[in-house]
């Protein structure tokens, strides 16, 4: 099973890597080698292509804002359901995980209408704004679990060796969770940047390199595809590789 | 003070309505003839050793002692003179450049009680400090425990569930049951004079036993049989009275004594210093404490013969103990 799974997920990634890595006529040719032959020319290529580069720019600052802003507001949600007692707190935490079950497409429409209007059309912000609301169940579930796992004593303890709710917050429980906070943020990054479908729908001018890449890589050859698509999953990949023990955490899989 | 009770009973509770920790439903809360209960806890002269501890892991012992003089802001020269003073009382001074993780229990124990003592507070509270403690070093602990807190000079509330601790630890030992103090008294005083059935069947193990005396009859006041003996008991005007007694004060004596009452052995158990028997007195359980010498067969019939100056009184109906 374990093994099955495994090929699952390795195989693709592993044909991606030595097909970007090869020349356009292996890309093609079969049988293929196990080991590619290291030829960066698909990928030298890839870089020259016009736009992309302005692609890649927005889809660190749309990836960027929207990494700040679900911490800024996941995080507090996480404290407070981690926290404190209140009417509808199940419901609440439910409702988090159905935000994730309503069909982006659906909303798309409504969407671009609403963001012609108020002027959001075509900007990173609004962009940023609607992989916010793609990424913040995960930033309030895992604050949520982060918080729960700093014991309430701690901040008893503060509070009364002479803190305020604040200072005990900043002084004890934060330096204890800027690690996993970190992890909670670069997840909210990768979320926005492998995000492309609202990207597309959203932004004409102000692509980012997963609109950009879908709309371009449609009509060229074969090794130019898998060159983009390394590009797009590497940076994903080695930034979930970096915080999978934070994310294990909130799936409740203990790993250490 | 400690506070005394089993486990729900309301002590630990009362402890955070002290330190600010929770709200009480009502009633008002005095440190020092000072009103307190509208002060967050961090303006009440408190300072709190929680039960598993609470040393912050980010911080080194160093930083955890001097974490509330910081805030307070006073001159870093005297926390730095503070903080190693107490780490010594605590002798803890070798593992002031360690963070929580590298300690043991027992040591995370010392830290938590010397931030709390490094704070000077006016009252430290102290919620089941030892029990997270294996029990050798409970033992240990709980006796420099003493010393420091004698020392110190300072008002201490400890809330503990093990009798034997509050008896060692207590100039004054409140027992609560069912989140009300029902006896707050000098230990030796609750031990030997317990106010209600309760306090006397919770405090030390085993137990005190106890069993219903009937009136002898009603022209003869005080006069109450157990087991079919005459005792001298209280002149009150109903039938019946617990009568009870601590295993240590029953005596083995022979079947012509006047006030030996016939005992049928249970269960035997020799516990080293001493043999625990649990007999059985007219479908009642009896505990008795005898020397070690003393090997009873089960099954065999021994005579009681309390001790008559440590046998107490109780109303059957209130509990309460009768003077």
């Amino acid at each position: 099973m374990t093994l099955i799974l495994c090929v699952w997920v390795l195989l693709p990634i592993y044909l991606l890597i030595v097909n970007s890595l090869s020349t356009p006529e292996e890309v093609i040719a079969f049988p293929k080698r196990f080991f590619p032959s290291f030829n960066v020319a698909s990928l030298e290529f890839f870089a020259g292509f016009s736009g992309i580069v302005k692609a890649l720019q927005s889809s660190i600052i749309v990836a960027t804002i929207t990494m700040v802003l679900s911490i800024l507001i996941g995080a507090p949600a996480g404290y407070a359901l981690s926290r404190f007692e209140f009417r509808g707190k199940t419901t609440f935490r439910v409702l988090i995980l159905m935000t994730r079950a309503f069909p982006l497409p659906l909303l798309a429409l409504p969407l671009a209408i609403m963001f012609i209007r108020t002027g959001l059309d075509d900007t990173m912000f609004g962009l940023a704004l609607v992989h916010t609301m793609l990424a913040l169940p995960f930033s309030v579930l895992i604050t949520f679990s982060l918080f729960s796992g700093i014991p309430i004593e701690l901040e008893e303890a503060a509070w009364t060796l002479g803190c305020n709710r604040v200072q005990a917050f900043t002084k004890v429980v934060f330096p204890l969770i800027l690690p996993g906070i970190t992890a909670s943020a670069v997840f909210a990054f990768v979320i926005s940047w492998n995000e492309v479908f609202a990207a597309s729908v959203l932004t004409i001018e102000n692509r980012t390199l997963t609109a950009f890449l879908l709309q371009s890589l449609d009509v060229s050859p074969m090794h130019l595809k898998f060159a983009g698509g390394f590009v797009l999953v590497m940076p994903a990949l080695i930034f979930i590789f970096a915080v999978r023990k934070y994310l294990f955490s909130m799936w409740g899989i203990a790993n250490r | 003070m400690v506070l005394l009770g089993a486990s729900g009973c309301g002590k630990t509770t009362l402890l955070r309505i002290i330190a600010g920790l929770e709200s009480p439903s009502g009633g008002e809360v005095w440190i020092g003839g000072k009103r307190v209960d509208h002060l967050p806890p961090r303006e009440r002269g408190i300072a709190m050793v929680f039960q598993n501890y609470a040393v912050f892991p980010h911080l080194t012992v160093f930083e955890n002692i001097a974490f509330g003089l910081r805030m307070s802001k006073i001159d870093s020269a005297i926390i730095d003179e503070r903080v190693k003073r107490t780490a010594e009382l605590m002798h803890i001074e070798s593992l002031l450049d360690r963070y929580s993780g590298q300690l043991s229990g027992g040591q995370r124990q010392r830290v938590a009680v010397a931030r709390a003592l490094a704070m000077e507070p006016d009252v430290i509270l102290m919620d089941e400090p030892l029990s997270n403690l294996d029990a050798l070093l409970r033992l240990e602990m709980r006796a420099e425990l003493k010393g420091v807190l004698e020392n110190s000079n300072t008002t201490t509330i400890y809330v503990t569930h093990d009798q034997v601790e509050a008896m060692s630890l207590a100039d004054r030992i409140s027992v609560m049951h069912k989140g009300e103090i029902i006896q707050s008294a000098e230990p030796v005083e609750v031990y030997r004079n317990p106010a209600t059935h309760f306090v006397g069947s919770f405090i030390d193990n085993p137990p005190m036993n106890f069993i219903t005396a009937h009136r002898k009859s009603d022209s003869e006041e005080g006069k109450w049989l157990v087991m079919g003996k005459t005792f001298d008991g209280p002149t009150i005007n109903t039938p019946e009275v617990k009568f009870a007694i601590r295993p240590e004060d029953l005596a083995i004596v022979s079947a012509s004594d006047e006030t030996g009452f016939a005992a049928t052995v249970r269960v035997v158990e020799p516990l080293g210093a001493h043999t625990l028997v649990t007999c059985n007195v007219d479908g009642t359980l009896f505990r008795v404490i005898v020397d070690s010498s003393v090997r009873p067969e089960s099954g065999e019939v021994l005579y009681l013969k309390p001790v008559a100056d440590r046998i107490r009184w109780f109303d059957s109906a209130t509990q309460l103990a009768i003077a």
